[in-house]
């Protein structure tokens, strides 16, 4: 069986919640107890059907207001697929939520209330799936109850969706649009009778078989986490450098350099879990032996000698600020990439983007929820490669150096 | 890759992250099924060297002895420190005070003992076995969770998680608790602990016990619970879903007595594990009230 992660967007009340309850009622994936709640809770607010958004109410604070206010990882399963459900909320002031739960995810479903049809707040969410580079996205037109099953309104919201996707779309993305009602169960889990006129498969069947993307970059890099020295005589000598695979594969045999030293050396041995393995690749961990002594420590990293990989000191990115104070030019951040850090200096901001027109203007600062480009200065060579060819190292988040909270992320540009 | 093949990769990445971002961490110990999980992830972390930190018990006193008896003999095959914080001391010093009444447990008591020995061992990480699909509020629990210098949880310290970058850098005094297998579910530590043919505590397999019904709960009969003349004791075949406080810990009637059994029978099972956990059934938001407040 597979996993796939997939994240949410919506504005405030157009039915993320209930979608989400719906999908769990349906799969059986709420537990008696969980149904009691819901019922009893749906009964108490005087409601005449089961109010299935409770079953993603979470944080107090929340149930105070009403509504939901951070990223929620939730669980369900079909004898097809293991789903993680990352359920970022809507509002305008949470991107940054936004950006943390699509970070992880491989699918995106956008919701729409069939009524309002798309919204500003419609395009600044499919503008992040494609920030983060989301390949497959769902755009489901919710509440068609509430405009009468009709096609022809559906249709023009399609029109309006194709357009913000050639406009903003990147290169090989798929797109996918499902009518929709979460309330009254149409066209989630079976065809609808209401919704004949629509020929797509059903949104589960849909999430069912969507295609998973892996990192097909083939550039052989592994960051160490950790050295392991075991303090027993037997294995005075072991010096195994745990860590993890980040793009492409190593074998036993392989020239490899140590990144920052540039030492060379070859793969002696790989390990995973204490039994030797003869490859490990993308996504992996392993613990890698060398043939010769050489010192490495936390955060350095092996690479495959035929790799093509940037260790510059300098690097231009598009960041999404995450805390109040915001970035400016001079300031200094933590960048942490993987688990390689370096103290860097922001040398320049180019723009920021006006998530209402999708354009870009100038800018000297970047504010909590804004996106922008700009250019860092780094005390230490990182390696890296552009978000674009190797996710996996081309994104990072900076640090607040004095709070240490993670301020912001950035997505690295090709040189 | 299969998903317990994935779920392992991930949590080991967690896991080696711990040790190599925090000076002084440490890994919570309840002798249940999910620490077990976890334990063994940690050893396979760093094989062929032990694991890099100790172990640390919060015993509440009221534990079952299956329990204990596996917890000791971990420690002596694997070598491992052990670090165990009383809450009967903290209850004999006068720091905390015992319930009263028939629902009277230690769970809440905890919170004290666990925030206590943090700060004597000054521990910066604090691995536990939670998951997100236990309860709602854990649904939103970050894998590095900050707590301030209360041992609070506060929303504002909680950092966003982009992609699989651990940010573990923290102030003089702050702490993380950090989750490794928080996107296991209850079935997935079952299916490992099969895979990985874990030993668990004894009480998790179907076995006759004297019991009584309450609240449409099977409460163990113990030196811990207290029992009225009206409630009907009966001897019967049960297994518990987890193994905390002996006072406020359910059974489940049972006769699931292999593994194969329990997995079909979780499969299919129509509460939630937390569901037979009378404390956090007190009131909704128990487990939130009690995560502010440092309880996990
Ligand atoms: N008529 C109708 N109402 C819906 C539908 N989906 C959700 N709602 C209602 O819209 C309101 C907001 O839904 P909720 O799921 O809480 O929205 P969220 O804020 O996006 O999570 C609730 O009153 C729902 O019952 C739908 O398909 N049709």
């Amino acid at each position: 069986m597979e996993l796939i992660k997939i994240a949410t967007a919506g504005s405030v009340d157009d039915g993320k919640s209930t979608l989400i309850g719906r999908l769990l009622y349906e799969t059986g994936s709420l537990k008696t107890d969980q149904i009691q709640h819901i019922e009893e809770k749906s009964t108490a607010r005087g409601f005449g059907y089961l109010d299935l958004s409770l079953a993603t109410d979470g944080l107090l604070t929340e149930r105070e207001q009403g509504i939901t206010i951070d990223v929620s990882h939730i669980f369900f399963s079909t004898p097809k697929r293991r789903f993680i459900i990352a359920d970022s909320p809507g509002h305008v002031e949470y991107t940054r939520n936004m950006v943390t739960g699509t970070s992880n995810a491989q699918a995106s479903i956008i919701l729409i209330d069939a009524r309002k049809g798309v919204i500003e707040q419609t395009k600044r969410h499919f503008f992040i799936t494609q920030l983060l580079g989301i390949k497959q996205i769902i755009f489901a037109v919710n509440k068609m109850d509430l405009v009468d099953y009709n096609e022809a309104i559906f249709n023009e919201i399609k029109s309006a969706l194709l357009i913000l996707t050639e406009k903003h779309g990147k290169e090989g993305v798929n797109y996918y649009f499902t009518p929709v009602s979460a309330l009254h169960n149409e066209n989630i889990i079976d065809a609808s009778e209401k919704l004949h006129w629509h020929k797509g498969a059903p949104l589960l069947s849909l999430i069912e078989s969507l295609p998973i993307e892996t990192n097909k970059a083939h550039d052989g890099a592994f960051q160490i986490q950790y050295v392991i020295r075991p303090k027993r005589e037997e294995l005075h000598d072991y010096r195994g450098f745990a860590g993890n695979v980040r793009s492409g594969s190593f074998t036993v045999g392989d020239p490899i350099n140590i990144h920052p030293t540039g030492r060379k050396s070859i793969i002696k041995r790989i390990e995973k879990y204490g039994n030797p393995v003869d490859k490990i690749t993308a996504g992996e961990n392993g613990t890698i032996l060398l043939v010769d002594e050489i010192d490495a420590s936390r955060g350095d990293s092996i690479l495959n000698q035929q790799a093509n990989i940037n260790k510059g000191k300098s690097l231009s990115a598009t960041f999404c600020w995450m805390q109040d104070s915001p970035l400016a030019v001079g300031n200094k951040y933590w960048l942490q990439q993987g688990v390689q850090r370096s103290l860097v200096k922001v040398k320049s901001l180019r723009s920021k983007i006006d998530l209402q027109a999708l354009e870009h203007q100038q800018t000297n600062q970047l504010e909590l929820n804004d996106i922008g480009k700009g250019a860092l200065a780094l005390a230490q060579p990182i390696i890296s490669k552009s978000y674009a060819d190797n996710p996996a190292l081309g994104a990072f988040i900076l640090i607040d150096p004095q709070t240490f909270n993670t301020a912001g992320v950035g997505f690295i540009e090709k040189a | 890759m299969s998903i317990l093949k994935q779920l392992e990769e991930e949590s080991i990445y967690i896991i080696r992250e711990v040790a190599g971002q925090f000076n002084n961490p440490c890994l919570l110990f309840s002798g249940g099924k999910d620490s077990i999980t976890l334990l063994h992830l940690a050893q396979k972390a760093f094989a062929p060297a032990s694991i890099p930190f100790p172990l640390v018990h919060i015993d509440t006193g009221h534990n079952f002895p299956e329990t204990i008896a596996l917890r000791d003999k971990l420690v002596a095959e694997h070598d491992l420190r052990l670090i165990i914080g009383s809450v009967q001391d903290d209850i004999n010093a006068g720091n905390v005070i015992e319930e009263k009444g028939k629902h009277a447990s230690r769970n809440s008591l905890q919170t004290t003992t666990l925030l206590n020995t943090i700060e004597s061992y000054k521990f910066d990480a604090c691995m536990g076995g939670a998951r997100r699909d236990e309860e709602k509020a854990r649904a939103k629990e970050r894998v590095f969770s900050v707590r301030d210098d209360f041992g609070q949880w506060n929303e504002k310290l909680q950092r966003p998680e982009l992609f699989d970058m651990l940010n573990g850098m923290i102030q003089n005094g702050e702490n993380v608790r950090v989750f490794p297998i928080s996107n296991w579910t209850e079935l997935d530590v079952w299916d490992y602990i099969r895979q990985e043919k874990l030993e668990i505590p004894t009480i998790y397999y179907a076995h006759e016990r004297e019991v009584f019904l309450r609240d449409n709960q099977w409460m163990p009969v113990s030196k811990y619970v207290q029992v009225e003349d009206n409630d009907k004791r009966q001897v019967t075949s049960v297994r518990f879903r987890t193994v905390g406080d002996m006072s406020c810990t359910a059974a489940v009637l049972s006769e699931a007595t292999a593994l194969d059994d329990i997995i079909e029978e979780i499969g299919g099972s129509k509460f939630s594990e937390r569901g037979a956990r009378m404390d956090d059934r007190r009131s909704e938001a128990a487990m939130e009230e009690r995560k502010k407040v440092g309880y996990f």
